[in-house]
């Protein structure tokens, strides 16, 4: 499996949208599932456009996002 | 070896003991009868190369030796009943987390804010509970400046052996008496380094210390935990004295300065061909029920003698489950009896 | 690829008991990126407060204590005179700072201990259901004050860094918020200030953040954020409100 740019652990995600709000390319979205405790868990839904700025992970209460770049 | 000997206030032989033990961190507020000590310790403390601070209240100082336990310092507060009673919730917290520290109380009139004379009105205060949850302190009851400080440093060691706060249960009269006492360096046991204070985690994994314990089960675990504990206490801590107590018709039961007293009135009535014995509790808590059992058997009678309107004499019932035998003579409030008081009492009840 | 984030090693890889969106976690995350970065994880102490972060040591990944509610300065105090080359630091709640616990720290101020203290700030008491705190602003509703908090009855907020200011013990005061990647960011910074004004022995500072509380509100995450930057910066000033440690003396 690639490394990708955004790595979101989803069981620690609550959904609490801040990354999705304060993403500047609109990378991230809700995704269709829930996980283990209920929650609606978010995923990045065009790594294309993420330029690995690390807002989402600056954001997350969670500590559920890793952020990786492109050398 | 011991020191030489000197005339010390009660106050200032415990700060002293403490020192001489270890204590490495002071933390107090003022209140009659016991500013001595931290008086004493403001200047000694500091020459010990230890910290020494006048906290805010006697609800922070305890805060404050809770928090030198973490560190690992062997840690003291002194005050007096209401200040004692400020400290409640923090003793409770340092049992929970077994924390080991001294307390000292040298207790005063009560209740409320009472008068600054000596008094024996804590002991329900000290033995049972005095602050929320199953715990114990073990509770140490001196009769002289000389057993005032060697209990301190014995304080100290069972406190950090058990890993549980220790009470040194004292009063307003001893606390100010001027007495000659001599400091030994009587050594204890040594005791394994402490495993569970925090002191950064470097070569280890990180520690917690806790008394909040939401699993379920965990909580209940924990206090099944500190009775064993407490039980080993009961079993292996048990202090007292007994005095012309073998063919003795009438025993008196009384400790600390009362205990002393007593001893006066049973010489007085032994002068006078009363058989006269004091069994005096010097660990209250663990009490020492079979003790007095044992020594209470040959006797006709018993009194019980305390500074108070009746507290320990309930573990004295306790004891013997022979009501009739028990009297009781109180003086609360501050109210201190002479040897000849207590050995009229004495003739009344043996009428 | 180049790892350009990942979790800090002061944060244990465990699933919190916060809310969706709870400041707690925010800060909780920034505090463990600072201990990382100055490189004292292996010597810090810190002290919880009875309140939604009394589990704070299931958290961080260092020597967590717990305190009984309020006295966490007093703790903190003892700690760093008996181990004064550690880090020390409290992190209480408006209830356990500015309640049932102004005395320690007002006192703990005024001696200038050598601590860090990160105060959160969240207008109510969120463990125990959403109650007023002293921080709690005039006509907010919270559960003992359900018609809106009436001054004549419960007086006003309490600015605990404008309080502790007026103390020459203070020495380093800001308030924050942790509301967008900016202010986190300033809050990030004040806080490695204010460990680092401990490692310079400077004396005793603290920093306010003020954080979004969305359950015990009535909110959604994202407007428990707006409310943070839109209401309770109109009581609650950003930014610092004391620096001494420029001229303050080791």
């Amino acid at each position: 499996m690639p490394e990708r740019k955004i790595k979101i652990d989803k069981e620690r995600c609550k959904g609490c949208l801040y990354c999705i709000e304060f993403c500047p390319r609109k990378s991230l979205v809700v995704g269709k599932g829930s996980n283990a405790r209920g929650y609606a868990f978010v995923e990045i839904n065009d790594e294309g456009k993420c330029t690995s700025c690390a807002i989402c992970a600056l954001m997350c209460p969670e500590a559920a996002i890793e952020v990786r770049k492109d050398k | 070896m011991k020191s030489a000997k000197q005339l010390m206030k009660g106050n200032e032989a415990i700060a002293e003991a403490a020192i001489l033990a270890g204590c490495r961190f002071y933390a107090g507020y003022p209140i009659t009868p016991q500013n001595q000590i931290p008086e004493y310790m403001s200047w000694r403390m500091p020459e010990a190369g230890g910290s020494f601070i006048q906290a805010e209240s006697e609800l922070a100082a305890i805060n404050m030796v809770l928090g030198a336990s973490v560190a690992g310092a062997r840690a003291m507060t002194s005050s007096s009943s209401p200040g004692i009673s400020l400290k409640q919730e923090g003793i409770s917290y340092m049992a929970g987390m077994e924390l080991p520290a001294l307390i000292v109380n040298m207790q005063r009139g009560g209740p409320g804010l009472g008068n600054i004379q000596g008094s024996q009105a804590d002991y329900f205060q000290s033995v049972k509970g005095g602050g929320h949850g199953d715990y114990r302190l073990i509770t140490l009851s001196p009769s002289t400046v000389q057993e005032a400080a060697d209990l301190t440093a014995e304080a100290f060691y069972l406190a950090d052996k058990y890993r549980n706060p220790v009470l040194l249960l004292s009063d307003g009269i001893l606390g100010q008496m001027i007495e000659p006492v001599e400091f030994s360096e009587k050594k204890f046991p040594k005791l394994p380094p402490k495993d569970y204070i925090l002191d950064g985690c470097e070569g280890r994994k990180p520690r917690n210390l806790f008394s909040l314990m939401m699993a379920p089960g965990a909580l209940e675990k924990h206090n099944f935990k500190l009775a064993a504990k407490y039980a080993e206490i009961e079993s292996k801590v048990r202090k007292f004295e007994s005095y012309k107590t073998e063919d003795a018709d009438i025993l008196i039961i009384a400790n600390g300065i009362i205990g002393r007293i007593s001893k006066g009135a049973a010489n007085l009535l032994r002068a006078s061909g009363v058989k006269c014995g004091v069994f005096r509790p010097i660990t209250l808590w663990p009490f020492p029920y079979s003790e007095i059992k044992a020594a209470a058997a040959k006797a006709k009678k018993v009194l019980v003698v305390e500074q108070n309107m009746g507290q320990m004499v309930e573990d004295v019932r306790l004891a013997l489950l022979d009501d009739s035998k028990v009297s009781f003579f109180g003086r609360p409030g501050g109210g201190c009896p002479v040897p000849e008081e207590i050995a009229d009492k004495v003739r009344e009840i043996m009428k | 690829m180049k790892q350009v984030y990942c979790r800090p090693e002061s944060l244990k890889d465990n699933a919190n008991s916060y809310c969706p969106g709870c400041g707690h976690g925010i800060v909780h995350r920034i505090v463990a990126e600072v201990i990382d970065e100055l490189g004292v994880r292996e010597k810090t102490i810190g002290i919880a407060p009875v309140g939604c972060a009394v589990f704070a040591y299931d958290y961080w990944n260092f020597d967590v204590t717990e305190a009984p509610h309020g006295r966490p300065p007093a703790v903190a105090c003892a700690i760093k005179r008996v181990l004064p080359d550690r880090v020390v630091f409290t992190y209480q709640g408006d209830g356990d700072l500015a309640s049932i616990g102004t005395n320690e720290i007002i006192h703990s101020a005024n001696r200038s201990d050598n601590i860090t203290v990160i105060f959160i700030n969240n207008a109510n008491y969120g463990m125990t259901g959403g109650q007023m705190a002293p921080t709690t602003l005039p006509g907010m509703k919270t559960t003992t004050t359900q018609n809106g908090r009436d001054v004549k009855v419960s007086g006003y907020p309490v600015r605990v860094c404008e309080l502790l200011a007026t103390l020459e013990g203070t020495r380093y005061l800001e308030r924050v918020m942790v509301t967008d990647p900016a202010n986190i960011n300033k809050a990030k910074k004040a806080i490695k200030k204010a460990f680092q004004a401990q490692l310079d022995r400077k004396g005793f500072s603290l920093v306010e953040v003020l954080s979004p509380c969305p359950v015990n509100w009535g909110k959604s995450p994202l407007d428990g954020l707006k409310f943070v930057k839109e209401e309770m910066t109109k009581y609650f000033k950003l930014g610092v409100i004391k620096d001494e440690t420029v001229q303050s003396q080791a």
